[in-house]
């Protein structure tokens, strides 16, 4: 019970922090509250008080995994007629949906992509088109965005299962850089100046209009927060299902030796065919659903370093770890988002970020856990 | 088509086959000492030419209005700095996590190329938009019908040439290249016999990076352009030039540029489409080469060891 405790104090000084920087206005008060967040967190991680703190919402997993969920549908409450704060809460659910895509193909089986990117610019599009022109409901239009995603990524499939390593990692970057030329100069798609999308509905609910809930009014992108928790929770049970079954075993094991897990019968390219693509489809639906909520998409949504900075969130998070992406997620997101003097330079500093914890700390922030294949008491 | 507008799409070819052989041979080399790609090789063309061009700048406005002295400024800094920026990579970010998973050392090299781009983008004055290249050499030529042979291709071609000749001078008859061989062929031998082996790869990276270097001056002087993104395509097809080639391989990697130059021009005219969608064409093409052939056409050299 301790341990819950704990759990339910750490998220609790979390989401009171997050929102007093979503609301933070002035510059100087933003830099020292993220100073302050830099503190604290290298005393966690010098004390290795972070480890307790993951090692009990660990323990009692569907316990955290609740605890997170309510805590940003009450984040979202707080904040509820701040449409800024709320577009920036939903985008960092997105990028966590996504980055959890990109976690079972870099993190589980190994398989190196490039071109994050341009499979949710895949989804979006796919959005775009389905939205505008047919009068498919929105949630099978999310649907068909993740399902493209995946097929455009079988056109990678083959050059990617007969290399490996940097070999596969160049044909990811000439997909990348590829797709957006490509968007550029087609002009079915809109050419440079993109696609707008029309409103989204499911149901009767239309996206567009405020929330009113009992006396309360709220912005509309209360709505998008919504979806995204779900798609979250369903893509967070997906990863965490599928890492804890046989495949994400086989995958641990395509991942570390190709050839010790191609000895021990294990079907090689089958295992990466299955993470690309689940991976592309996880990405592809959250690209879907990001293009319906910015209303309007273009090539520049889309680019080579937009790709990098997913990856990037992977790595800080430490690779293989749900958990540790979420928090890099929202750190990479809202940081510049909120600081506006490192707005311009945050690709900048996000690579030097990453190689700095490459060479000095290559394991993440929040490094995965060593899997534990007997249950034992915490 | 007639003999002329042939001859015309063979010079722009062998252009572009001479630029894409020079970065190839860098990526080739680093392959050779270190056993890794060096992913941020294509920045570091970029960072040449803009080396280049920077030099170009502070030398008129120094006053210096001479073409061949602007010339060879542009030429001997953008080699100078690429050279010393490849050691700097190679001391900094490779050698740290040489032994580190293969992952690693493709992450942290992709991620210093973007250092280096994105510095580009935000230092570099006006760095942000495509900037305009100096043309130092003479624009006169020779006229065969409706081809013009321009004189500044010419030479161009010429001095590539000269630098992968003397490249492989280099690397055939000198005591360093004796070393670079050895360690290329294997590490620990050649360290027991004494050689360097630090030393010999922060060289090898010089080598190369300055390479490199021409090959962006030579994409300025062409395209009369540079732009703080330019290396990324570079980069690209010149890695996966040296594939075709067959990675470690010197010959390889030039008759893999030239072969993937020619692959473009003739896609350019074949396809009518084709001019809009050069560059992704080209991508193209290199995701389905590495589809056919993904160790190269002239194979690699080892084979897996377990």
């Amino acid at each position: 019970m301790r341990s819950r405790g704990a759990a339910v104090a750490a998220t609790a000084v979390v989401t009171a922090f997050a929102w007093a920087l979503l609301r933070a206005e002035s510059q100087g008060a933003i830099a020292a509250l993220l100073l302050l967040a830099g503190a604290a967190g290298f005393i966690l991680l010098k004390t290795r008080w972070l480890h307790a703190l993951v090692g009990a919402a660990l323990a009692n997993e569907r316990f955290a995994q609740g605890l997170a969920i309510a805590a940003v549908a009450l984040l979202a409450l707080v904040l509820r007629d701040d449409d800024f704060a709320l577009l920036l809460v939903t985008r960092v659910l997105i990028v966590i949906v996504a980055c959890l895509g990109l976690n079972v193909q870099f993190g589980y089986a190994g398989v190196v992509n490039f071109a994050g990117a341009s499979f949710f610019g895949v989804g979006g599009y796919t959005a775009a088109v389905l939205a505008r022109s047919t009068g498919l409901p929105h949630v099978l239009v999310l649907l068909a965005g993740g399902v493209t995603a995946a097929m455009a990524g079988t056109v990678l499939l083959l050059p990617i299962l007969r290399t490996r390593g940097h070999y596969a990692a160049l044909i990811t970057i000439a997909f990348a850089l590829l797709f957006r030329t490509f968007l550029e100069v087609n002009d079915a798609l809109g050419g440079p100046q993109g696609l707008k999308l029309g409103e989204m509905r499911i149901g009767p609910i239309r996206f567009n209009e405020p929330v009113e809930i009992g006396p309360l009014e709220g912005s509309f992108y209360l709505k998008f927060v919504a979806v995204a928790l779900v798609l979250l929770a369903l893509a967070f049970v997906l990863v965490l299902r599928l890492e804890r079954s046989w495949i994400g075993l086989a995958l641990d094991a395509v991942r570390i030796d190709e050839i010790a897990a191609a000895s021990f019968g294990l079907d090689v390219a089958r295992w990466k065919i299955a993470a690309f693509t689940i991976g592309n489809f996880v990405i592809g639906v959250a690209g879907a659903l990001s293009a319906f909520m910015i209303g309007f998409i273009a090539p520049n949504n889309y680019t080579f370093a937009e790709s990098l900075v997913l990856v990037s969130v992977l790595l800080l998070g430490g690779i293989g770890n749900p958990w540790g992406l979420s928090l890099a997620a929202a750190i990479v997101i809202v940081v510049p988002e909120k600081l506006q003097v490192i707005q311009e330079y945050r690709f900048l500093m996000f690579a030097t970020l990453v190689v700095l914890v490459l060479l000095f700390r290559p394991a993440g922030l929040l490094p995965r856990p060593l899997r534990r294949l007997i249950e034992s008491s915490p | 088509m007639s003999l002329d507008v042939v001859a015309q799409y063979v010079m722009n070819g062998a252009m572009l086959g001479m630029m894409y052989a020079l970065v190839a041979v860098g990526f080739t080399l680093f392959f050779g000492v270190l056993d890794i790609i060096q992913f941020s090789h294509g920045d570091v063309v970029t960072v040449g030419a803009f080396a280049g061009l920077a030099a170009w700048t502070l030398l008129t406005a120094a006053g210096v209005t001479s073409p061949a002295v602007l010339l060879l400024a542009v030429v001997v800094v953008a080699a100078a700095v690429t050279a010393l920026l490849g050691a700097g990579v190679a001391r900094f970010i490779v050698l740290p996590v040489k032994s580190a998973p293969q992952l690693n050392v493709l992450l942290v090299t992709l991620m210093g190329g973007t250092v280096l781009r994105e510095c580009l983008r935000l230092f570099y004055p006006g760095g942000s938009q495509p900037k305009l290249f100096p043309a130092l050499l003479p624009t006169s030529g020779w006229t065969f019908g409706r081809f013009f042979l321009r004189f500044d291709n010419v030479l161009l071609l010429v001095s590539g040439a000269l630098l992968i000749a003397g490249t492989h001078l280099l690397i055939t008859r000198t005591r360093l290249g004796l070393a670079i061989r050895a360690v290329a062929q294997d590490e620990e031998t050649a360290r027991t016999m004494g050689i360097d082996f630090k030393r010999v790869v922060l060289v090898t990276f010089a080598l190369g990076s300055a390479l490199a270097a021409f090959a962006g001056v030579m994409d300025g002087l062409y395209y009369n352009e540079v732009f703080f993104g330019m290396g990324l395509l570079l980069g690209v097809i010149g890695f996966a030039s040296a594939i075709l080639g067959g990675l470690g391989n010197l010959y390889g990697a030039i008759v893999g540029g030239f072969l993937f130059a020619a692959l473009q021009t003739i896609g350019a005219v074949a396809l009518p489409f084709a001019s809009a969608y050069k560059d992704v064409f080209a991508f193209a093409v290199v995701i389905l080469l590495m589809a056919i052939r993904p160790t190269g056409l002239i194979g690699e050299r080892a084979s897996e060891r377990v």
